[in-house]
């Protein structure tokens, strides 16, 4: 029985794309079989965060409508083994994403895998509804910023009374912090709300914390998820981040500033 | 951070704190909200609407909350009558 993880925050540009990639990347590299999806139709991201755009012929869509089946419309990724990316459908409208039809292909890819990453659109819509809807777990995406809490917040509350497991009275969904672009440095100013603000607010399991990093914008510039780049602090967050959603015990890592060798600030690094 | 920048910090809170504050409030607010059937809105327009019928009140004079505690729903209606002169 596959495990159904939706990747949400109800803000956009929190880092929903970059951690599905990540995450994704990370349960595949343990030995999991893992697909990921790409919910948010219209604007398919997915693709080039992978690095797989140019090898997009069919798409989720194509796939609910029968124009093609679940092995065309797979991308086998080229760097992990056991990982596939479903992508979105660029042009359709966000009615394309019927239930019975997003039911049906996940039914189907749970007889292939062991996980299957729901990476969510930003809002509440239909998008976001479809995404979350048959999840078993949630990891909410969230910077240390009002809007980005509040909206987290309101996601949470969507999770709780709007999913298949809310509508039929079973054991509610796993919830789970994700904090990004985390500046250790910033918080220790009083400028940004810190991890302890964060989790006294939101009262959900924390499951990492990801630094703000030039790594993330490098790796998606690379179309390479994050977590390989196993140098970068946001890389091993990330892998710390999946360590703890396959239940094992990891200590947080780069919440404190880190001192500057003089040599480095000299060069302004 | 300068040596005034650390005097003036003692006496202002942080914004973080005031984003903490903020947010602590609204969410509570919005997470009742959230918990309340959805004819209340209704509810409460037209139990402003029977009362105008005799004393002139405004909108924000009528505030009706639901509370669920266990086994008991406590609907709670607190009326501002207008200061009579």
């Amino acid at each position: 029985m596959a495990k159904i993880i939706v990747v949400t925050s109800g803000k956009g540009g929190v880092g929903k794309t970059t951690s599905s990639a990540a995450i994704g990347t990370g349960i595949a590299l343990k030995g999991h079989k893992t697909v990921i999806i790409d919910f948010d139709v219209g604007l398919r991201n997915l693709d080039l965060i992978m690095g797989c755009e140019r090898r997009v012929v069919y798409d989720f869509v194509n796939v609910i409508n029968k124009e093609a089946t679940l092995s065309q419309a797979l991308i086998k990724d080229k760097r992990t083994p056991g990982l596939f990316i479903l992508p979105a459908s660029q042009t359709r409208d966000k009615d394309a994403l019927t239930t019975e039809g997003v039911q049906e292909v996940l039914e189907d890819l749970a007889k292939e895998f062991d996980y299957i990453i729901c990476d969510s659109p930003a809002g509440i819509e239909r998008g976001a509804q479809m995404a979350l809807y048959f999840a078993d777990a949630a990891i909410v995406v969230t910077n240390p910023e009002v809007s980005s809490v509040r909206d987290s917040d309101r996601i949470l509350g969507i999770l709780q009374s709007k999913s298949k497991r809310a509508e039929d009275g079973r054991e509610p969904i796993e919830e789970y912090l994700l904090l990004t672009r985390y500046h250790p440095e910033r918080v220790a100013l009083g400028e940004m709300l810190s991890v302890s603000d964060v989790e006294d607010i939101l009262a959900i399991p924390l499951i990492g914390v990801i630094p703000e990093s030039e790594a993330v914008l490098k790796a998606s510039n690379q179309g390479a998820p994050v977590i390989l780049d196993v140098e970068s602090e946001a890389g091993q967050a990330y892998i710390d981040a999946v360590d703890r959603l396959m239940g094992e015990e990891r200590p947080l890592r780069f919440l404190e500033v880190q001192k500057k060798s003089f040599i480095k600030r000299l060069l302004g690094g | 951070m300068g040596i005034f920048d650390y005097f003036k910090s003692k006496n202002t809170p942080s914004s973080a704190s005031v984003a903490k504050d903020r947010l602590q409030i609204i969410v509570a607010h919005e997470r009742t909200k959230r918990q309340q059937p959805d004819y209340l809105p209704q509810m409460q327009q037209e139990i402003i609407a029977v009362i105008r019928k005799y004393v002139q009140i405004g909108n924000e004079d009528v505030q009706i909350q639901l509370d669920n505690t266990d086994d008991c729903s406590v609907l709670e209606l607190n009326v501002t009558l207008p200061e009579q002169n």
